[in-house]
């Protein structure tokens, strides 16, 4: 699905697109690539799906974004691709995820992350959520995080020496 | 603190950056400024650590496997829960969280084979039972963060 010069480039990548005038020819050089090829292989990645976005990403904390909740709800399987959909339409939400149930521990199904300034706006905002997808009829959670221990840095393909980071 | 100039690079390059020889100059162009305006400005974003940086935001799933993992840790005990679980490099986020299930982090391996036998290790070396929770449909379509810059 993806090939071994993908891999390098994408671990290439989460360091940074460089801040110079050319910075596809600076990764290109890295992996002894041609610019062209770097330039066409991302736009291929991102048309595939297997890139999500490609930009600026922003450090939310630093930006008075603190309060984060995980919101999870119990959705009847039925409905729940189409209440997924409506949920994700609200640009405060910032992922949302089908999940599995564990019976007797945790009949949550579907995720949402909410990030806001604060945790009276998070909140306000999952009001407003509830209200527009008719959610009320459900149970759900709200986590919101207190510390955070890691957040980045992990790699998953010590066999292929590739890091990447995740969208999660 | 942030200028109009920052504003919009922080909100209007979070998707579709622009892949091209000299994709700063595209954007300053758009903007009606110099590359290098460009360039400095993002360079002050990343040293203020406004950016995380420009790069790559990746779907789950894709390369490799990945689940999320609940614990229910006794609170006296999850830092250092938290650090142990933390040395595994197989091990991305990590957070506490409010709730009965306090410890929630993300694993990541290269095949289902090894992100079990990870978390049977960490389960084995904490003494504490991992609520796996892997990813089975993605209904979110990434466009980036929305700023609000009003407040």
């Amino acid at each position: 699905m993806i090939d071994t010069i993908d891999h390098q480039l994408i671990e290439v990548m989460q360091n940074g697109l460089p801040l110079v005038s050319r910075p596809y020819a600076s990764i290109a050089q890295a992996l002894d690539l041609s610019e062209t090829e770097v330039i066409s292989r991302l736009s291929q990645l991102k048309q595939r799906g297997l890139i999500k976005r490609l930009g600026v990403v922003v450090n939310h904390r630093r930006l008075g974004y603190r309060a984060n909740a995980m919101v999870v709800f119990d959705i009847p399987d039925a409905k729940v691709k189409q209440m997924g959909k409506q949920i994700s339409q609200f640009n405060f939400v910032n992922l949302c995820y089908l999940r599995p149930r564990h019976p007797d521990v945790w009949s949550y199904n579907l995720y949402c992350m909410i990030h806001g300034k604060t945790r009276d706006k998070v909140l306000q905002q999952l009001e407003q959520l509830i209200k527009a997808c008719a959610l009320s009829p459900f149970d759900y959670e709200v986590l919101f995080s207190r510390q955070c221990f890691k957040q980045r840095g992990a790699s998953y393909f010590s066999q292929k020496n590739v890091k990447a980071e995740f969208e999660l | 603190m942030l200028s109009n100039l920052d504003k919009q690079l922080l909100n209007n390059f979070q998707q579709d950056f622009p892949l091209s020889a000299k994709p700063y100059e595209e954007i300053a162009h758009s903007l009606g400024i110099t590359e290098q305006d460009v360039l400095f400005a993002f360079e002050q974003l990343n040293q203020q650590k406004f950016i995380s940086r420009i790069g790559l935001v990746i779907p789950p799933n894709h390369i490799g496997v990945s689940s999320l993992v609940a614990m229910a840790v006794p609170s006296d005990q999850l830092e250092l829960v938290a650090a142990i679980i933390n040395q595994y490099p197989e091990v991305n986020h990590n957070y506490e969280r409010e709730n009965r299930f306090n410890l929630w982090f993300v694993l990541m391996a290269e095949d289902e084979p090894h992100l079990q036998v990870t978390i049977e290790n960490i389960e084995i070396k904490i003494g504490f039972k991992a609520m796996q929770l892997p990813l089975l449909a993605d209904y979110y379509i990434n466009l980036g963060f929305e700023l609000a810059f009003d407040d």
